[in-house]
């Protein structure tokens, strides 16, 4: 078989779209590759997804954090705290589970214990608390002066929020929210190994080299080549928040502009 | 109290009962393996990671390239692809090792299509031995490679508060006529940990919340107990049949988790305090 027939067969495998069949001896380098890069394409949408959802949270979880009423401080602490201060392989494990039981209750849970939709609640909530955390951090490091600048043009309320607080905010957390967002999608790799099932073998990147590492008992190919598409996945994920630091910062003069990192720190 | 007939008793009395079987003590017990774990790993993967970093500062290129990527490496990858990788690499690395040593006569290819061929007296651990070796080995290869991979994680914190230590201070040892060697050890080493203390504490929550990961490499932790315990039991198997609890044993492990991060950002938050204390650094505030 051709690399090109292997391409055909498995690089949508991972939705279902292909040869239903896995191969199961006679392993070509050709079909690890294509497999594995199949299953990024769940790496991606989990991320992509959980990303983009959660930051909305996110920012309500922070501002919830930093308001003086307890009924908005006190679930968002909460919150926080419980997401940041667990493993988030232990929440995938008692989401999916709890998922069940609730799938048992009504039908109209069925999806929850499907990976598509459990875990990708769970990593929305997971990464909404992280970066919540860090959206909370910006905001009280945001300057005096700006607020007061900002109140002496006569700007109140959501219109304050709106123009100087939230664009501040996100300015400053830019760089740490990079890091969230990488770390989301090396996050991704958990989902099918914490409970929730591969339907009809259809799994993430990590799912399918640990097929391959099992198969062949030879780990030295298909972790590499998952490295590989991590690493190239990485890059993406930084450039274009580096592309969007540029269109947060383009107003300040340019020596002002905190060059972007390309090495973030690595810490969650 | 008297648990030897479970069917007649039933509210507290079956639940005081139930929670001391023989597997529950193992489950216990396995709280203890993650505490142990994180009290071998966490000094380890300090020793690792103060390699790296000082490989990565070194003056000759080949140590240097080796310090940085071995820095580089594990940012760009997610971690539990390392642990699975490491676990089978370090497994296979060593009975290699072995098997040169232990039978040079040895005329077979060791890689036969998919299958890992060594001699019998290589293996890791001997075919004949206990199981509490197998246990035990199967442990100590989880420990290294958490230590591998916190190592690098270590290694680059520490990287970075050795370039925090003022340059003065080493340009005025070195004024001093200290030599390189001389300037790192009392100059440097002395200095950085107050800068590294932020990451390393961040570091320690991140082993923490790592800690589960030990069930993907096969040992008997906290998450196997959990799954083992919680499963739906029919009468026919145990004297206590109970549904399936999975999210509860799941749930309690959440709330050991929360309160042993909880724990140990408080202690970590004096431990700065009393650090920082008279220093002239901004306390470890991190944005």
């Amino acid at each position: 078989m051709s690399c090109a027939e292997t391409i055909q067969d498995y690089a949508l495998r991972s939705i279902g779209i292909g040869e239903r069949l896995l191969p199961r001896s006679d392993f070509t380098l050709c079909e690890q590759f294509v497999l594995i890069g199949s299953g990024m394409i769940w790496n991606i949408y989990f991320g992509v997804v959980a990303l983009s959802t959660g930051f909305f949270l996110a920012v309500a979880l922070a501002v919830g954090k930093a308001c003086r009423t307890p009924l908005a401080r006190i679930p968002s602490e909460w919150t926080i705290f419980i997401f940041r201060g667990s493993p988030l392989f232990i929440q995938f494990f008692f989401a999916y589970f709890l998922f069940l039981s609730l799938k048992s209750t009504h039908p109209i849970f069925d999806p929850l214990t499907a990976a598509w939709a459990g875990a990708l609640i769970v990593l929305f909530l997971n990464t909404a608390a992280y970066s919540g955390e860090i959206f909370y951090g910006a905001l009280r490091s945001i300057p005096k002066g700006d607020m007061e600048a900002a109140e002496a043009y006569g700007l109140t309320g959501f219109t304050k929020f709106r123009r100087i607080t939230f664009p501040t905010m996100l300015r400053l957390a830019w760089p740490a929210y990079t890091n969230e967002a990488i770390f989301l999608f090396h996050a991704t790799t958990l989902v099918y190994f914490s409970g929730f099932p591969a339907w009809q073998q259809r799994g993430d990147a990590l799912y399918y080299a640990s097929y391959f590492a099992d198969k062949t008992f030879n780990p030295f190919v298909p972790y590499p080549i998952l490295a590989g598409y991590f690493i190239v996945l990485t890059l993406c994920v930084v450039t274009l928040f580096a592309w969007a630091s540029r269109r947060l910062n383009r107003h300040l003069p340019q020596e002002a502009r905190k060059r972007m990192t390309l090495r973030p720190s690595f810490m969650r | 109290m008297n648990c030897a007939d479970p069917a007649t008793l039933d509210g507290l009395a079956w639940l005081a009962c139930y929670l001391t079987t023989g597997k529950h003590m193992a489950f216990y017990g396995s709280f203890g393996t993650v505490l142990l774990l994180l009290a071998i790993t966490a000094p380890t993967a300090l020793l690792f990671g103060l390699g790296g970093a000082i490989a990565a500062r070194s003056r000759i290129l080949p140590l240097r390239a080796f310090g940085k990527t071995y820095i580089a490496i594990v940012r760009g990858v997610p971690d539990i692809a390392f642990f699975l990788f490491f676990v089978i690499a370090l497994d296979q690395g060593l009975e290699y090792l072995r098997h040169q040593v232990l039978c040079p006569g040895w005329d077979q290819p060791i890689r036969q299509g998919s299958d890992f061929v060594v001699c019998q007296a290589a293996k890791l651990p001997l075919g004949t031995a206990p199981q509490w070796q197998h246990e035990v080995y199967g442990f100590l290869l989880a420990m290294f490679t958490f230590a591998i991979v916190f190592g690098a994680f270590a290694a680059n914190v520490l990287f970075g508060a050795m370039m925090a230590v003022p340059r003065a201070q080493l340009e005025t040892a070195e004024a001093y006529g200290l030599t390189r060697a001389q300037t790192f050890r009392r100059i440097l080493m002395p200095q950085m940990w107050v800068y590294a203390l932020p990451g390393l504490s961040n570091l320690w929550m991140v082993l923490i919340k790592a800690t589960p990961l030990l069930f993907l490499l096969g040992v008997e932790d906290i998450v196997y107990w959990a799954r083992e315990l919680g499963g739906t039991k029919t009468p026919n198997f145990t004297d206590y049949p109970h549904g399936d609890w999975r999210m509860w044993y799941f749930l309690a492990l959440l709330v050991f988790y929360l309160l042993l991060t909880k724990v140990s950002e408080s202690v970590l938050e004096r431990l700065m305090k009393r650090l920082t204390y008279g220093q002239a650094t901004t306390g470890g505030m991190t944005a």
